[in-house]
């Protein structure tokens, strides 16, 4: 028995431990090695957990990802001239996905960018959190200064039931109520725990839910407070990509990277309306074209017939034409049939186009599907 | 009759000239909720450890190697509808194909089950 699964090693360096390391292993959890750090891969189960959050909350512990402050005079100006994002219309407390793009509009990263009242809150993905730094610090005037918040802990509590659950445990100048999706604002837990919380309303599961920025020291009594409630389930990476999967939200470093363009990769909402004609970042002389031209390839979801599943790497062809590659694939829990995306020719990109992926030499049947595969459910308000 | 046991954990029971081939209550356990089985085509000569059978997972794809060298008579053809039986009984009802032995001595050098239990509790 030898796995064939690549995990996302960044480099031959010592694994570092997440705060929550102890906190995991004590809750039974497998961990293994992912951009860094040594994670929780599943706790009873990939299947379970990920149903577990489609009906009720799963915590996540997303401690390896990058957390960034950026103040200083001129920020805002600066942070235009990095990303293609629109500051303009970004209110205080909103979470807006935006993209680091390298000078051929190629995807360094994905990331969130938050308007806090002295600057912005960047989380960027763990893999490349160094990598980011030390393209913002080249990038950025001496003006700005960047701080990693390394000694900030991040939870996503998602599903369903995560408001209930969580609602019970924090208070804040606005109730946890008024947030709406893509909307965050700081609270405190009530009992013991000291200090503020950053809690915006956003996840990467397509459920309702929370990501949860806290103090380190305090995770652990956090995460415990959280798991204690009856709709909580500590979930694992595992279920983090299937469910993310289902959703139709693209992985960095599989599904964009920077051999791909985010117009390419459909991610034109990372591009904001006045930068598609204003330019002025990384990248946009290329971007601009490919909004007029279009692009010779396009990112697609495909649903295939049968059980076996297409994994990264596979080939996707139309008759004899190899015209795509899948880019993240696996079996959907929710829908019982194997889910995928990938980049395919654009004449082969719209939805019920029949197409094949081969898997060990034989060729699957497979139809492009929009995405996502599984509707999201957020919270836009009642 | 004999179980034979590897250190790629599959399980071999030999009756008379078969060996049902499988793999161990521990394997499935690390492998995670099991959605497919490829399984080799019946009449196909299999070698010692190399591929006979592909393990796919919500997560990966995992290679079976042969235990031993030998033709393969007969596949579990419940694992079509049920992939899920390996999880479920993994030692049992979740066989995965059965084989001829072209060199009894291939066996020699396998555990037995005190040894591949010993071998487990020390990874």
């Amino acid at each position: 028995m030898s796995d064939h699964d690549t995990e996302d090693f960044v480099e031959d360096i010592p694994l570092k431990a997440l705060p929550l390391d102890a906190w995991h292993r004590a809750k039974g959890a497998r961990m293994v090695p992912f951009a860094g750090y040594e994670m929780p891969i599943q706790y009873e189960g990939i299947v379970a957990e990920h149903s577990w959050t489609r009906e009720n909350a799963g915590l996540f512990d997303v401690s390896h990802m990058g957390q960034l402050h950026l103040t200083g005079e001129g920020v805002e100006a600066a942070l235009e001239a990095v990303l293609p994002i629109d500051l303009s219309t970004l209110k205080h407390g909103n979470p807006r996905y935006s993209l680091l793009l390298d000078e051929n509009g190629g995807v360094l990263d994905d990331l969130m960018v938050t308007r806090w009242n002295d600057g912005f809150y960047l989380v960027v993905n763990g893999a490349t959190k160094w990598d980011d730094i030390a393209h913002l610090r080249e990038h950025l005037p001496d003006e700005v200064n960047i701080s990693h918040m390394d000694e900030h802990a991040l939870l996503a509590l998602q599903g369903p039931k995560a408001f209930a659950a969580l609602e019970r445990h924090v208070i804040g100048d606005t109730p946890l109520g008024a947030l709406t999706f893509m909307k965050g604002a700081t609270f405190t837990f009530t009992g013991s725990i000291a200090g503020d919380v950053w809690i915006s309303r956003s996840g990467y599961t397509g459920e309702d839910g929370f990501e949860i920025s806290v103090p380190a020291d305090v995770v652990a009594e956090i995460a415990d407070l959280i798991c204690a409630e009856p709709e909580v389930k500590p979930i694992g990476l595992g279920a983090r990509d299937s469910l993310r999967l289902e959703a139709g939200l693209p992985l960095y470093g599989h599904d964009m990277t920077p051999e791909t363009s985010p117009i390419e990769a459909g991610l034109i909402f990372g591009i904001n309306k006045r930068r598609r004609t204003e330019g002025g970042f990384p990248g946009a002389d290329r971007i601009i074209r490919e909004l007029v031209e279009g692009t010779a390839r396009k990112w697609v979801g495909l649903k295939l017939e049968g059980r076996l599943p297409a994994r990264e790497g596979a080939e996707v062809f139309a008759g004899a034409d190899k015209i795509g590659t899948v880019t993240s694939g696996g079996f959907s829990p929710t829908l019982g049939a194997p889910i995928a995306m990938a980049y395919v020719a654009s004449a082969h990109a719209a939805p019920g186009t029949p197409l094949e992926v081969e898997v060990r030499g034989k060729r699957l049947a497979a139809t492009v599907s929009p995405t996502p595969f599984v509707p999201h459910r957020y919270f836009r308000g009642s | 009759m004999p179980r034979y046991y590897t250190d790629e954990h599959e399980w071999i029971d030999v009756e008379d000239d078969v060996a049902t081939v499988g793999i161990t209550d521990y394997a499935q356990g690390q492998l995670g909720d099991i959605v497919f089985v490829e399984l080799p085509e019946v009449g196909a000569m299999i070698e010692q450890g190399k591929d006979a059978a592909v393990v796919e997972s919500v997560k990966a794809a995992s290679d079976v190697y042969a235990p031993i060298t030998g033709e393969v008579t007969e596949v579990n053809p419940a694992l079509e509808d049920d992939p899920a039986l390996v999880n479920s009984s993994p030692e049992e009802d979740g066989w995965f194909f059965k084989m001829t032995i072209a060199a009894e001595a291939e066996l020699d050098a396998l555990m037995d089950e005190d040894a591949y239990k010993a071998f487990v509790e020390g990874l």
